[in-house]
This record gives C-alpha cells, sequence and structure tokens, in this order.
C-alpha cells in the first residue's frame, strides 16, 4: 500500500528530457536518496512531459513546486543534501525567470503561469506507467458515469454541446461525428485513435501518450459506448518507441482493473482496445490512409464519400479522432459541456495544446484557452524572440499550414480567424521566425517534405508539388524569372481544388501564405537576384574588407573549407588615405578603425576568399573580431 | 473493475500516492532544518509527525523544512501553517510532542480546527 511521503521528486520522462539525460539523473536520485537514508520519507518518480523542453532534464519537488532545470547527474547529491535534507533549494539550477530573478516555484514560471491545462493536466503530475495515479486523479470516473448513469445519445449530446472541434487540424465537431458513426448501418463498428502525428516539430501527441495514456484509454471508452463499437485500435507511429511502450503498459494495466475488457463496471460493455503501428509514412495521418495502414494495405488515401463513419476500416463504420481531442473527453464528461463551452471563443472552445518551435525563448509545449493571442503565446508564454531580434511571421499548422506575418500579431488563435488569415491552426505546430529567415527557402523545405511525403495516387499532388517545388529551387538559386511568382500561385489553387486528400489540398498553403505576406521577398529574389535574409546561399558571398582586416588570421584557421588563402599581389586598400596614414605614423591617439587596421596589420599578405571552394558558412564572419568580413 | 465504489475505494486509496503533489492541505508542518535544528534532532521530530501522520491516516497534510530559524527560536522549532489561520510556532520540540501536536490539532480538534 502507498504509505505517506512527505517529499515527491518528480523527474520528466518526456522523449525530449529522455534523449538530453533524465535517465541518468533519475538513477542517481534514487541512489543518492537511498544513500541519506531518505527512502521512507521521499518518493522519486518518472513522469512525462512538463513542457519545457529546452530546459530538461527537468526535476520538480513537491510540495514546493521547486523546478530545477538542466540537471546532471552530478548535481544530484546537492539536491538531496542540501533542499531534500536541510531544506535550502539548490539556487544555481533554478530557473531565471527574463529579469534575472530566481524562480522558486514552478507555479511563479511565466511559461507556466498563463497556460490553463486541460489535455495535459495530468503530464509532469503523474507517474504514466501507474494507473492508480490516474485513478487518483479521477481518473475513469468519467467513463463509470457514462457506463452506468448515461445512454449513447446522452454522451454524444455533451460532447456536441460542449463545442469541442478536432484537434488533428481540421476542426471538425467532434460530437457530430460521433453522432454520424452512432447513426450508421453495419456491425461491428471500430473506435480508431489517430496518433500518426507527422507535422514537423508538433509534438503534443507524443507527449499525452507517453505522460497520461490512460486518458485516451478512458476516452476511446467513453466513444466506444457512444457510438456503440467493442474494438478499438491506436494507431502509432513508428517513430514514437516511447508512446508505444508506455501506452502497452497503460493498455496492459487497464485490462488487469477491468477497465478494458468484459463486463467493464458490470455494465455488460465490453472494450477493447488494440495499438497498431504506422510505417512512418506522413499521409498516413489522413484518415482513409490511416484505414488502409491499419488494414496491412499501401497507405493511400480514397476519395470521400464514403466518409469513415459509413465505410471505414473493413468496409465498417468507424470513428477516428486524434489524440488531443480524445484527451478533451474525460473532463469534459465530469466538469459538463457548460464548463467547456465557457472556455475559449465562440466558435472554438477549450484549449489548445501548442508546440512551440524556432527563434523563441522558451520551446516546448504550452496548453492555453483557444482565442489567446499569438502575441501572447510568443512574448508572455515563449518569452519572446532569442538575442532581441525582430518578429517576422509565425508558421502556424506544419506543412499544411502558412504563416502570419508581424501586423496581425493580436490575432487570436482559434479555427476561422486563422483560416482568414490563410493560415490554419493544424495540429497546432507553432514555429517562429525572426528576420534571419527567408520566407521562400521556408516555402521551399515545407513544400520539399509534402513532396517527398506525397503518395503518388493522384496527378495534382504528385507532379503538381514537383513542379512548384522546381520553380521555388530555382529562385533561390537566383534563376528565378518574371512571371514564376503568377505561375506558382496558379498551380497552387489548382492543387488545392483538384488533389485527392488533405495533404494534397493544403500542401501549396505555405507557398501561397508567403507569397501573400511576403511577395517582396520573392520579388528580391528574382528582379534583384538578392535574398534579404541572407540564407540562400547562391544569391550572396563573403568578402573581405581589405580596409578593416588586420591580417590576424584567425578567419583562415576557422574555415573548414580552406578557402581563405594569402593574395599573391599586395591589394590597393581604399582606406589608405593619406590623412590616416599620417595618422597611424605619429601614433597619436589612434582609435580603432581604419587607420588602426592599417597601422596595426601583421606583416602577412592581404588574405582574400576564395570563391570556388567558398562553403558559405559563415564561420569566417562570426570569427572576426573586426567586422572585417562581410556578406554581400 | 465491477463498481463505482470499488473505482472510489482505489481513489482514495492513490490519493496518499500523489498527495504532496495536488494541493488540498488541511495543515502543513513547517520543521525547521537548519544546522542548528539537525544538532538539536530536529529529524527525529519530524520523522515522529510523519509517522504519526501515516498511523492517523492522515493524508491531506504536508510536511516540509526550511533552513530559516528565528533568532529567538529553541530548536527544534515547528510551525503549523493552517489555511485561513495565523500559524502557530512551536519551539523545543520533542519527538513525542511532535506526535501530541498531530493529534492534538488534527484528531482531537478536528471540528476545533474551522473555528
Amino acid at each position: 500500500m502507498n504509505s505517506f511521503y512527505r517529499a515527491h521528486v518528480l523527474v520528466c520522462a518526456g522523449a525530449g528530457c529522455v534523449s538530453s539525460g533524465c535517465k541518468a539523473v533519475e538513477q542517481a536520485l534514487w541512489a543518492e536518496v537511498s544513500q541519506q537514508g531518505l527512502d521512507e520519507e521521499v518518493k522519486v518518480i518518472q513522469t512525462g512531459c512538463v513542457g519545457s523542453c529546452d530546459q530538461g532534464p527537468v526535476v520538480v519537488v513537491y510540495p514546493e513546486g521547486t523546478f530545477y532545470r538542466k540537471v546532471r547527474p552530478e548535481d544530484v547529491p546537492e539536491i538531496v543534501e542540501e533542499h531534500l535534507l536541510k531544506g535550502r533549494p539548490v539556487e544555481r539550477l533554478l530557473y531565471k525567470d527574463e529579469s534575472s530573478e530566481l524562480v522558486v516555484s514552478l507555479e511563479d514560471i511565466g511559461f507556466f503561469k498563463r497556460q490553463r491545462k486541460i489535455v495535459l493536466r495530468n503530464c509532469g503530475v503523474i507517474n504514466p506507467e501507474d494507473i492508480t495515479e490516474y485513478i487518483a486523479r479521477d481518473g475513469y470516473e468519467a467513463l463509470g458515469r457514462v457506463l452506468t448513469e448515461m445512454a449513447p445519445e446522452d454522451v454524444i449530446d455533451i460532447v456536441k454541446r460542449s463545442g469541442l472541434r478536432g484537434r488533428g487540424g481540421a476542426g471538425f465537431p467532434t460530437g457530430v461525428k460521433w453522432g454520424f458513426t452512432a447513426k450508421a448501418t453495419g456491425s461491428p463498428k471500430y473506435v480508431v485513435c489517430n496518433a500518426d502525428e507527422g507535422d514537423p516539430g508538433a509534438f503534443m501527441d507524443r507527449s499525452v501518450l507517453e505522460g497520461d495514456p490512460h486518458s485516451v484509454i478512458e476516452a476511446m471508452a467513453i466513444a466506444g459506448y457512444a457510438v456503440g463499437s467493442n474494438q478499438g485500435y491506436i494507431y502509432v507511429r513508428a517513430e514514437y518507441p516511447l508512446a508505444i511502450e508506455r501506452l502497452s503498459i497503460a493498455i496492459k494495466q487497464a485490462r488487469e482493473y477491468g477497465l478494458l475488457g468484459k463486463n467493464i463496471f458490470s455494465t455488460g460493455f465490453d472494450f477493447d482496445l488494440e495499438i497498431r503501428m504506422g510505417a512512418g509514412a506522413f499521409v498516413c495521418g489522413e484518415e482513409t490512409a490511416l484505414i488502409a495502414s491499419i488494414e496491412g494495405r499501401r497507405g493511400m488515401p480514397h476519395p470521400k464519400p464514403p466518409f469513415p463513419a459509413n465505410e471505414g476500416l473493413w468496409g465498417k463504420p468507424t470513428l477516428i479522432n486524434n489524440v488531443e481531442t480524445y484527451a478533451n473527453i474525460p473532463p469534459i464528461i465530469l466538469n459538463g459541456p457548460e464548463w467547456f463551452a465557457g472556455i475559449g471563443t465562440e466558435k472554438s472552445k477549450g484549449t489548445k495544446v501548442f508546440a512551440l518551435a524556432g527563434k523563441i525563448n522558451n520551446t516546448g509545449l504550452v496548453e492555453v484557452p483557444m482565442g489567446t493571442t499569438l502575441r501572447e503565446i510568443i512574448y508572455e508564454v515563449g518569452g519572446g524572440i532569442p538575442g532581441g531580434r525582430k518578429f517576422k511571421a509565425a508558421q502556424t499548422g506544419g506543412p499544411s499550414g502558412g504563416c502570419i506575418p508581424a501586423e496581425h500579431l493580436d490575432v487570436p488563435m482559434e479555427y476561422d480567424s486563422l483560416v482568414k488569415l490563410g493560415a490554419m491552426m493544424g495540429s497546432g505546430g507553432l514555429i517562429v521566425m525572426d528576420d534571419h529567415t527567408c520566407m521562400v527557402d521556408m516555402a521551399r523545405f515545407f513544400l520539399q517534405f509534402t513532396q517527398d511525403e506525397s503518395c503518388g495516387k493522384c496527378t495534382p499532388c504528385r507532379e503538381g508539388t514537383k513542379v512548384m517545388l522546381d520553380i521555388l529551387t530555382r529562385i533561390t538559386e537566383g534563376k528565378g524569372q518574371e512571371g514564376d511568382i503568377e505561375l506558382l500561385e496558379d498551380l497552387g489553387k489548382t492543387i488545392k481544388n483538384t488533389a485527392l486528400c488533405g495533404l494534397g489540398q493544403t500542401a501549396p498553403n505555405p507557398v501561397l501564405s508567403t507569397i501573400r505576406y511576403f511577395r517582396n521577398e520573392y520579388e528580391a529574389h528574382i528582379r534583384e537576384r538578392r535574398c534579404p535574409a541572407g540564407v540562400c546561399q547562391a544569391l550572396f558571398k563573403y568578402e573581405i574588407v581589405q580596409d578593416k582586416c588586420r591580417r590576424c588570421g584567425l578567419c583562415q584557421k576557422a574555415c573548414p573549407a580552406g578557402a581563405i588563402e594569402e593574395s599573391v599581389e599586395e591589394l590597393d586598400l581604399i582606406g589608405e588615405e593619406p590623412a590616416m596614414a599620417g595618422a597611424a605614423e605619429a601614433g597619436a591617439g589612434v582609435r580603432a578603425g581604419v587607420a588602426t587596421a592599417v597601422a596595426t596589420r601583421s606583416k602577412r599578405k592581404p588574405l582574400v576568399i576564395n570563391q570556388d571552394k567558398c562553403l558559405k558558412c559563415g564561420v569566417c564572419m562570426r570569427e572576426c573580431r573586426f567586422q572585417a568580413i562581410a556578406r554581400v | 473493475m465491477k463498481s463505482i465504489g470499488e473505482l472510489e475505494r482505489i481513489r482514495r486509496e492513490a490519493m496518499t500516492g500523489i498527495g504532496p503533489r495536488v494541493a488540498r492541505t488541511r495543515v502543513t508542518f513547517v520543521v525547521h532544518m537548519g544546522t542548528d535544528g539537525l544538532a538539536a534532532g530536529a529529524r527525529d521530530v519530524m520523522m515522529a509527525i510523519l509517522d504519526e501522520l501515516r498511523r492517523q491516516g492522515l493524508t491531506d497534510c504536508l510536511v516540509t523544512q526550511t533552513d530559516v530559524t528565528g533568532l529567538h527560536a529553541k530548536p527544534p522549532v515547528v510551525d503549523l501553517l493552517i489555511p485561513g489561520h495565523a500559524s502557530l510556532t512551536y519551539t523545543r520540540v520533542t519527538p513525542e510532542d511532535a506526535r501530541r501536536i498531530v493529534v492534538r490539532h488534527l484528531v482531537a480538534a478536528r471540528a476545533a480546527v474551522g473555528q
């Protein structure tokens, strides 16, 4: 039986923290706690993602909620000795906020303070491999209530009234979808969870499966009861081994406790779950392709209708929802649809989890009410742009979405307002870009991704994205032609209207949206052969500004390609005017600048960059202490 | 899982396991663990509090530590923080005292706490 511990030490064990070495920290904690004889009073627990991925490995000590960041195994003895034994937090491992104030408690950190956790309610709080901890947080109570007190149509009605919309990206009303599947004729029916999270930079589904797998299991059982299904499948991509492992453990424990299987809560309702692994094709996140993949066929979409609700898995009525959608269900049942509908905006209810990535100080997972503005997310939760740089745009919805430029920073983040701007909610990836990002290159990157992932079944997507990608590549190589922009727009619109599935229909979005907001960047590439952000390598070169160069040779040492060579002839130096030279000779009060450079220059020959060898990596520019290297 | 009642029983048992992580505290015991406190036996006092809480089956309490001791306090010192009340400070606490404090505040005077 559980005994009473005075302190709980939680070690984040999401995949992000695992890769930064949390396992070693956890083992060190166990060892140190028992060495200090604290086993009886301190409990070490591995938990899911806390959300602040760039700070990992993260250790949180309760009851105080002390938040330690970037903990290494060698820090552990100090934490145990000072904090757990003597009650003094270890200051050097605490989080510092923007004003360099030490923050002791997790609740006081801006990144956490602004959030409202429904989907991630248990992530970073419970041990995902212990079903009793989930039950302690009111787990499976919603399932119990649904089975013992409600008719299936009541459940669907609650989901409808809550206003929950699909969190996979399209935002279709979840309750309506459940209603379709419930009404469909055919038996057996199936319930499927789409965990084939494929958008680059999105990892909310993974974090839920790793940190709170039971919330998805419980919700699927509820969905099974509501639509009349006894069998569910969770389709997880094989690249998520930790999620699969924790999900398997959770399913096993749920069966042991009789929460999956036969006659659940003695109500005669049977429900069981199986995991199906995806082989890593992006298109398998599209529901009809996902169904084909579960059936063991090649993952390719087919035209809708028929919709999965009528003819899905093995031709039977099938309900498909995304992980985050399911994770909302138990709290909606427990707190009532009005509670959920009271959060968010008129047409987008509840919260949304965003994965912050790119040029932002706090990368990681955040959950905020729908309608929170982009500015709040980036500056208040995300801590702004590193180095005080200027915000340029944010890409929402991954490769299917679009960008939101600085003039729309105050847009409320909800389904419809984003669509109006030519972007979309998508699964919640949010990639922040500063003024060092080239929008043409960014659009090319996403199109490259969708082009690679196109299944090839329909011509618009197979051929159209290829042609668009070729044009974009040409533009970034400085070979753009007049009319390219119009051609891209034309192709993009055609593909959107004619492609078979969501992948093709949204693939042109990044291109169309960057043309819409950053047309001038395309024009600069095409007409002036210039990349304003200095990213497209074919459109700039590094040169040494001879009158600033002191010939110290640092750049030469740093260059990985050996492209910096000594010139055979003495170059004419632009800056060497008689007055300057005179000052240098006099040696009186010489300051930094051209004169100094000339006066203190070593006796070596001038350095020049051999453009044939140069890789344009920019290392020389970073290394130079005299700003003598220019990008032109 | 046969019934809601069975789930509720598991939930109540499991609450002990996650108590310190979810704040629903009736009383917080703060044991002063500075060097003087440790020397005067504060650890034994804390273990006595923990043991007594376990014996009484009280899961809605927290036991934390601090290293700050008031200038004139005689160690070992234990503060009681009761939400909505002024905090209480006990000095020169022995393990036996500690058990008595737990019983007096939480068991015998359960109703009195609210007064």
